[in-house]
């Protein structure tokens, strides 16, 4: 297996694009990659596209094609692949970009993530998301996403007296990271007020502890790490491209207060670096709702089981704390375009690295995590990068 | 979820039928035909639950897709049942009755409808024994 490197990369800005449809937002990151590495198109030997439901959304299949076409690549004939795997998606795309330039089959390969989710109204969309759980078992006796992570919410609460303003301070905190994130879809700050005080959308769950419907599209460029410096004076390496599976349903998991497969992709990801979770400088979570960003920095092992929320509290997470957490403002406040996403954490943890983050940037971060969710937990791939 | 996907499921949704492998002696609800523990191995049967069980966590949705918005808020659960197996459910019962570890016993339900014209779901819900 070869090391890789991304080279490239480019995001959109993430919100309600109403002027903006699908063919636009893919071609707008895309472009950005390229103009980034320094890369024409005719480079390009393939592309894997993050989407999880062009078929609700916009009543859109096949869309891999329909992003070679529209970026100029059908002239060349690129194979280009559409990845599904939920809100996981991008992130999938990322290590299928990954194991293609690491195994020797292709060298320069754009990984990109898509969602257009504002064509439909919110109806149609809750629909759409709910089609991440499994359909004839939860979603068809009543079950919403924000209701099955409301239950792993009541479930940690009860076993380890997460409270309340815990689970706020998580959307306080990515709040204000997203205020000095150009690219999110929330700027303005919060309190935990703000979140508590917000209506209830599956108790103990309320708005403000849900990520928005957006709309946006990311894109990188991975290229073998033995040519990296053909295309870029600061490449990031991938160290580590894991991915795990685990039940569908959440009913049907041994533990509703943990991701299994959180904790199992991290394991595969830290056994392939080598690394201690004490080297990770910085780390994109996926924080759907709150709680799923605080299971996810104890199922990652930054955190002992159920020490996640007092270290939320207590400011370990945010910038400048013990290991800072969603600097984009994560999903709450960047935004959640699903199949976007994981490629989104990539961009970010790219520009940290870089050092090129601007009012948010992480001093001295030398390797960084991303940590991408599908459902409530039936699909993880977790990322290792570095300088 | 259109009649043919719906109609299929009618025993495992109106009388809580499941499976049972009799190689290891695990309870399945919903179905499965795989046993993950025997897989080839394994000798699955058909099975009907008692329907008691036990609230493992909970919820009360407020907002809900177009199926069930004439009934929210609503309780939803995950219930063990006595046999092992965990399912989600609603609850019939007020949100403040509510709490982890209470006992719930099967019943019979409208679930929801297709629009006025439509078909009419039923299923499995439980009340607080």
């Amino acid at each position: 297996m070869r090391e890789v490197a991304i080279v490239g990369i480019g995001c959109t800005k993430f919100g309600e694009m109403w002027d903006k449809s699908f063919r636009d937002l893919f071609i707008e990151a895309g472009l950005m990659a390229l103009a980034d590495a320094r890369v024409s198109g005719a480079q390009i030997e393939a592309l894997y596209g993050g989407n999880m439901s062009s078929g609700i959304f916009l009543e859109q299949e096949h869309v891999g094609a329909l992003i070679a076409d529209y970026s100029g690549l059908t002239a060349n004939n690129v194979p280009s692949t559409r990845v599904e795997a939920a809100c996981a998606s991008g992130g999938l795309a990322l290590r299928s970009g990954v194991i293609a330039v690491a195994s020797g089959y292709h060298d320069v390969v754009i990984s990109a993530g898509i969602e257009k989710m504002t064509d439909v109204g919110a109806e149609k969309a809750m629909d759409a998301l709910a089609a991440a759980a499994d359909r004839e078992w939860e979603a068809a006796v009543g079950a919403t996403f924000p209701g099955l992570y409301a239950m792993m919410a009541r479930a940690h609460m009860h076993e380890f007296g997460t409270t309340r303003e815990q689970l706020a301070q998580v959307a306080v905190k990515n709040h204000y990271n997203g205020s000095m994130n150009p690219r999110a879809q929330f700027r303005n700050r919060i309190t935990i007020e703000t979140v508590v005080n917000s209506p209830l959308v599956a108790d103990p769950l309320r708005l403000f502890d849900c990520s928005p419907i957006t709309d946006g599209a990311a894109a990188v460029v991975l290229v073998p790490a033995a040519r990296a410096k053909e295309f870029t004076d600061t490449p990031i390496y991938i160290k580590a491209a894991a991915q795990a599976s685990d039940s569908i349903s959440l009913h049907d998991r041994r533990s509703l207060t943990s991701i299994d497969a959180t904790t199992v992709a991290a394991d595969r990801a830290f056994k392939m670096t080598k690394l201690q979770r004490s080297k990770i400088d910085v780390a994109e979570v996926h924080d759907c709702f709150t709680i799923a960003e605080i299971m996810a920095i104890e199922d990652l092992g930054f955190f002992e089981k159920g020490a996640g929320g007092p270290a939320t509290i207590a400011g370990e997470t945010a910038i400048g704390g013990k290991i800072p957490i969603n600097p984009s403002g994560g999903l709450k406040a960047c935004g959640h375009p699903v199949g976007a996403t994981g490629v989104k954490q990539a961009v970010e943890i790219v520009e940290q690295l870089r050092g090129d983050a601007g009012k948010r940037q992480v001093d001295g971060a030398e390797v960084g995590l991303t940590h991408n969710v599908g459902g409530t937990g039936g699909t993880v791939v977790v990322h290792i990068l570095a300088r | 979820m259109t009649v043919p996907r719906f109609w299929r499921e009618i025993p495992n949704r109106y009388n809580l039928v499941g499976t049972k492998c009799e190689n290891c002696n695990t309870y399945y609800f919903p179905p499965r035909t795989i046993c993950p523990p025997c897989r080839r191995k394994g000798l699955i049967r058909e099975y009907a639950f008692e329907g008691s069980g036990e609230i493992v966590t909970y919820t009360t949705i407020y907002t809900a897709p177009e199926t069930f918005t004439k009934i929210t808020p609503y309780v939803l659960a995950i219930v063990q049942l006595d046999e092992g197996p965990k399912l989600t459910a609603q609850i019939v019962c007020d949100p403040s009755e509510v709490k982890i570890g209470a006992r719930v016993r099967s019943v019979f339900r409208k679930l929801g409808e297709d629009g006025p014209d439509g078909v009419i779901y039923y299923g499995t819900k439980f009340t607080l024994a």
